[in-house]
């Protein structure tokens, strides 16, 4: 039950738990339930919105860092990822296999301001050894959905048998 | 001048179909729950392959039956979905969509004045393509009583000494009606008992809810007498690709290539290449469509029920088949005031059938927003009725 919710509302968490009742053959108070739980369960972390900050008059800069760090002892890499991942400006951390160890993305209003980050909080941190910024040109799918313009039109005949 | 027609093309009528659709397309800003095809794209990785395809240079004819690789993928498919068994060199034919199926099996098995029993309402082509092939159809009018399932008894009443093919559409196309093993069997044993071959058509087969298909040609003493047909449009969302296939004894099926070497010599090229990628690596698009389908289905039945629109719950295919008889008018003239008065198009059950009558179709392949402000508009209707 707790996957089939999770299928349903992953492209879509503005749906409605009444819908979601229907949709899924559950009662409503049972849907409400188990999203409650696993939003306390640390399943269900957060409902943000998928922007296309492209179309939007406001300046927005996203880069893609590739970091190399030490691995402290007793700690793995988890203290120093976490050293990262509070930056506000920081979007997304990964830990990676490969050449390199984190993948950290981060928003900034500029250039400027990003490598601001980098040489003032990022590239500074004790165990970092390396790092490589790449900006991002241009954003075509996030989450699984295609960042295109508008709604595409029905192009099917109204009546078929 | 001679009449240029023939008796029997004259005798056709027109498909019911047509006619509402020219009323709806001077609509404008109607809203359609009226397609008989999916609203999804078909997946991508199936239209890579056949873009690569055209890349390849495969723009040549394939061999009449179809490509063997796509055969050898249409058997093993028919085995592992539904336990069918069949020979991918004599007993299996890729065709024109399911329609050239049924045409093509209509024209190897009739002799003029054989009797087709055709249960209805049903999908729009049995009966034009029984009397092209000079048969005589016998409709069946299904009834909701029986959740518009096929029963033993009705095809007992209407058997003749003449009748020679039963046509089995589920799930079906328009009342989303399915038929379980158990239905089946019953009418397995009347046909081996009274020598009748089956035309089953499964086109909707991996679109059923909360159970599995079942292919009357699995059952015992049914693969020697029936004809499978089956496709690629509904289950993997490629109506415009048109290609379907027919298996059965290869003594009907190789007669039918013949037909098919003749009329049309190969399905589509790059189709079938698409089609070999979408049966080895589309388990997971059926199952997602499905999935999105059946939410659907219970969104739809449950809005009929709250505004008091009274609905069988259909487990197959994706229509569901309201009745409208409270309301006192036909199912045309319902069906036309709805689309005048709130501009949302479905089909009168009419255009499947004269049992249809009293009966409207609603396609659920829209999304829920999409159905959700139709619902909105149909309820309006409703009230104003009830008024």
């Amino acid at each position: 039950m707790k996957e089939k919710i999770l299928n349903a509302i992953a492209k879509n968490s503005k749906i409605s738990k009444e819908d979601l009742a229907i949709m899924l053959g559950y009662d409503e108070i049972r849907i409400e339930q188990e999203i409650k739980e696993m939003e306390e369960e640390g399943i269900i972390c957060g409902y943000p919105t998928l922007i296309n900050w492209d179309n939007v008059n406001c300046e927005k800069v996203t880069a893609l860092i590739e970091v190399k760090v030490t691995p402290q002892r007793g700690q793995g890499f988890e203290k120093i990822a976490e050293r990262i991942y509070k930056f506000d400006e920081v979007e997304t951390v990964y830990l990676m296999s490969g050449g390199f160890d984190l993948t950290v993305m981060i928003v900034g209003k500029n250039m400027q301001e990003i490598s601001n980050f980098v040489w003032n909080k990022l590239a500074p941190l004790e165990s970092v050894t390396s790092t490589a910024t790449y900006f991002v040109l241009k954003k075509y799918k996030e989450h699984g959905l295609a960042l295109v313009n508008g709604v595409s039109e029905d192009e099917r005949m109204l009546i078929t048998p | 001048m001679r009449n240029p027609l023939s008796k029997t093309i004259e005798e056709i009528k027109p498909s019911g179909i047509r006619k509402f659709f020219d009323i709806v397309s001077e609509m404008k800003d109607a809203i359609s729950l009226g397609v008989g095809e999916p609203d999804f794209d078909t997946p991508w990785h199936i239209r890579e392959e056949g873009i690569y395809s055209l890349e390849k240079g495969r723009t040549f004819y394939t061999s009449n039956a179809g490509l063997k690789e796509l055969k050898i993928e249409i058997c093993r498919y028919l085995k592992r979905r539904f336990d069918l068994e069949y020979n991918y060199e004599d007993e299996t034919l890729v065709t024109v969509g399911g329609s050239e199926a049924i045409d093509a099996a209509m024209r190897v098995m009739i002799d003029p004045g054989d009797e087709v029993l055709i249960p209805e309402p049903c999908y729009v082509s049995y009966l034009p393509c029984v009397q092209l092939a000079y048969g005589v159809p016998v409709g069946i009018p299904l009834q909701e009583k029986n959740q518009f399932k096929l029963t033993k008894q009705e095809v007992l009443d209407n058997i003749t000494e003449k009748t020679k093919i039963l046509v089995l559409p589920f799930p079906n196309n328009p009342t989303g009606a399915v038929m379980t093993k158990e239905d089946l069997q019953e009418i397995a044993e009347v046909c081996v008992e009274k020598d009748i071959f089956v035309l089953s058509d499964e086109i909707y087969a991996e679109l059923t809810y909360g159970q599995r298909h079942t292919s009357i040609a699995s059952l015992p003493g049914m693969r020697e007498r029936t004809i499978v047909i089956n496709g690629f449009s509904k289950s993997y969302a490629m109506t415009g690709w048109r290609l379907g296939y027919a298996t059965g004894p290869s003594e009907i099926i190789k007669q039918m290539i013949k037909v098919h070497q003749f009329a049309i010599m190969c399905a589509p090229t790059t189709s079938q290449y698409a089609a070999i990628e979408a049966l080895r690596n589309g388990d997971a698009d059926v199952e997602r469509m499905s999935t999105a389908y059946d939410q659907r289905r219970r969104f739809l039945v449950e809005s009929f029920k709250r505004m008091g629109l009274e609905c069988f719950e259909p487990f197959g295919a994706f229509y569901v088949f309201p009745s409208i008889q409270k309301f006192g008018m036909s199912s045309e003239e319902f069906a036309t005031r709805l689309l005048q008065e709130q501009k949302v198009a479905v089909v009168p059950g009419t255009a499947f059938g004269d049992s249809g009558e009293g009966f409207l179709r609603i396609s659920y392949a829209y999304s829920i927003d999409n159905l959700k402000i139709a619902l909105v508009r149909i309820e309006e209707f409703i009230k104003t009725l009830e008024k």
